[in-house]
């Protein structure tokens, strides 16, 4: 195991007869994933991209020995597909999905962590480790296997990023896109502990945006509990005061949530920051060969 | 976001049994008028300016009134004023009540805590932001058991209620968590809630309904937000459109990719006018109307930056040459395009035949954009 996914990892696809259910289920099998079932209440006995359509993520279990699920299907009903999930056994769920109400998006968290279940996402990239596994929806054509950890918040900017990585002759361990929705499965802090005690990862780039206060938390627990170097970029340096969400919001984070408060946390916890994504790659590079990793 | 007008922020609070001043709607100086004269509010009364921004005591937004001459005198200055960009429609006419003490209360989600949160400070009718941490108490709710019983005393014990006052507070309470998770709301905030005698009172009402929630929501769907015309078509055609000060045209796809491409803009002098994240779209005809509004901006010229991952390069590219054919040749911009991803050879292609090369250098292509813009302008 590298961070959360290695070569056991079989992928039961919910939503599959979707297009984009379709569309990634045969990007994850190009990938080289073990893509074994895929889950459509009611399409059950249906073959898409030669995998076999199960009614229910129970069945696919039983079957397939699935142990992760890419969930693709509308947000409507997205809460019930994680909650099934969950109850077949299901320990790693991704959630592609985007625009699940965040109420709804409580109760899927509180609820699979109280089950042992951890979630990526909703409205992410997902996890992918070269030439291993992917959950997600990242393009297969940005990765090269190396020794680079990426921890994003952000969807396509995460794609750009793990390019550059890519194009500068490095490679990547694991690549995380967290999603960038109020309410996440799994945070820069939740996923910082995987790659410290990950022996194939030797650097992480974290990818952050402005809003919200991940990023502080992540500079916080880089301080405290984090002896890889981090090279990190926030974007969104030059947006526009946002409409606020009220005061209440303002007071929850107080001071915090700018991108300045932001780049101060992450320098100040050690973290190189960079001031455009095309710096990411260079910095990168430095720091290792200063580590004598290459 | 959808956020609600005091008036109708208290019809909600209204649903959920959240005790109100009595009070009404006017559009008109004469309705304001009429509402008193008829005590349909009664006498002494307050006339607040209807705006979705803050402060508007200190602007000259809420007045009083002893009659309907009076209320009447009120709602003319009101009306029609402008507040912090926006001109003042409606005003709530209602009742002045004996206010005893004021409190500030609020639901919220707290992002890091992944719950939402109760908020309250015996400190309440002044901005929140200006109360000292140490008067403010958080109380995280977990979405399972609910808001508890205890939660509740002890906001009744931090707000210094007993008695009747405390019972009112309790439904209150209870009121005010149905309503943040029956409503989808993002925040539900009282400042100041009112004591007035033994009873509790919401003076003002502030509700922000989450827009995700908007598909079992439908009763939200008419209510307009602060949006020009623009952003509006862009709302009903599912396009994330946001219109600013400057001159170049911004089209990427996803909130992260669109952001740092304004940051790499501006650090090279460029000033962005319009950004138009495409998001994860695999429609050429979304595309093509994206372009289209995006004509409509009128930049000096455009810089399309996709990374195609849901969305394909060549389904961006085909989006953008149809479009392209529906623009009068008056109204064409200069583009700079960086496709990258999946498809990206038949994207390319796509583009080049249609004139437009792509630059794979984000360096490059940005400085390139506002080269352009500043040449054409």
């Amino acid at each position: 195991m590298t961070v959360l996914v290695d070569r056991d990892t079989r992928v039961v696809v919910q939503g599959i007869t979707g297009h984009q259910g379709t569309v990634h289920a045969r990007q994850m099998k190009a990938f080289g994933t073990q893509v074994v079932a895929g889950v459509t209440p009611g399409k059950g006995g249906d073959e898409v991209e030669g995998v076999r359509v199960y009614d229910s993520v129970r069945e696919a279990v039983d079957r397939t020995k699935a142990n992760a699920s890419c969930i693709f299907v509308p947000a409507p009903w997205a809460k019930d597909a994680l909650v099934e999930a969950v109850d077949a056994g299901i320990r790693l769920c991704t959630i592609v999905t985007e625009h699940i109400p965040f109420h709804d998006m409580l109760v899927m968290y509180h609820y699979a962590k109280a089950k042992g279940t951890r979630i990526i996402g909703p409205n992410c990239p997902g996890i992918a480790s070269p030439g291993k596994a992917k959950v997600g929806i990242i393009p297969n054509l940005v990765f090269r296997p190396g020794r680079v950890g990426v921890i994003s918040r952000s969807g396509t900017l995460t794609y750009e990023i793990v390019a550059g990585i890519k194009d500068h002759g490095l490679g990547q361990s694991t690549c995380i896109g967290l999603g960038g929705d109020p309410v996440v499965g799994t945070s820069f802090v939740d996923a910082l502990p995987l790659f410290e005690t990950d022996p194939e990862t030797d650097l992480v780039v974290l990818v952050g945006e402005i809003g919200g206060t991940a990023e502080e938390d992540a500079a916080d627990f880089l301080r405290h509990h984090f002896t890889k170097p981090v090279v990190a970029y926030i974007a969104g340096r030059s947006a526009p005061e946002g409409k606020r969400m009220g005061h209440a919001g303002a007071i929850i984070t107080r001071g915090k949530g700018t991108a300045a408060t932001k780049v101060a946390a992450l320098e100040a916890a050690g973290a190189r920051v960079a001031r455009f994504p095309y710096e990411i790659p260079e910095l990168v590079a430095e720091l290792l060969a200063k580590e004598g990793r290459r | 976001m959808v956020k609600l007008a005091e008036w109708r922020g208290k019809e909600v609070f209204r649903k959920y049994g959240i005790p109100l001043p009595r009070g009404r709607v006017a559009r008109s100086a004469e309705e304001a008028e009429s509402l008193t004269r008829k005590g349909e509010v009664p006498l002494p009364c307050v006339v607040k300016a209807q705006v979705l921004a803050g402060g508007r005591g200190k602007g000259g937004a809420v007045r009083f009134a002893n009659s309907p001459e009076e209320a009447r005198a009120a709602a003319a200055a009101i009306l029609g004023l402008s507040f912090k960009d926006e001109t003042v429609k409606e005003v709530l006419v209602e009742e002045k009540l004996p206010i005893a003490k004021e409190f500030y209360l609020s639901v919220a989600l707290d992002r890091a805590l992944r719950l939402p949160i109760l908020i309250v400070s015996a400190r309440g009718g002044v901005e929140i932001e200006s109360v000292d941490d140490g008067q403010i108490v958080r109380q995280p709710i977990d979405p399972f058991p609910g808001l508890s019983g205890y939660q509740k005393r002890r906001t009744a014990e931090v707000l210094g209620l007993v008695g009747g006052a405390a019972k009112a507070l309790d439904r209150l309470l209870d009121g005010l968590w149905r309503l943040f998770t029956a409503e989808d709301a993002e925040l539900v905030e009282i400042n100041p809630l009112a004591i007035v005698g033994d009873a509790l009172v919401a003076l003002d009402a502030k509700v922000i309904i989450e827009d995700d929630a908007a598909f079992r929501h439908p009763e939200y769907a008419e209510i307009r937000d602060d949006r020009t015309p623009l952003e509006e078509i862009a709302r009903e055609k599912e396009i994330a459109f946001v219109q600013l000060d400057g001159n170049i045209g911004v089209i990427a796809n996803g909130a992260g990719l669109t952001m740092a491409t304004l940051d790499v803009l501006k650090e090279f002098g460029g000033s962005p006018g319009v950004f138009l994240d495409l998001g994860g779209t695999d429609d050429p005809k979304k595309v093509t109307e994206a372009f289209l509004l995006m004509a409509q901006a009128k930049p000096k010229a455009v810089f399309l930056n996709i990374f195609g991952g849901v969305t394909r390069c060549d389904t961006v590219a085909n989006g953008l040459v149809a479009a392209m054919g529906q623009v009068s040749p008056s109204d064409r911009f200069p583009i700079v395009a960086r496709i990258r991803g999946n498809n990206e050879k038949e994207g390319i292609d796509i583009l080049r035949a249609a004139g437009v090369t792509s630059n794979p250098s984000l360096k490059e292509s940005a400085q390139a954009a506002v080269a352009l813009a500043k040449e054409s302008s």
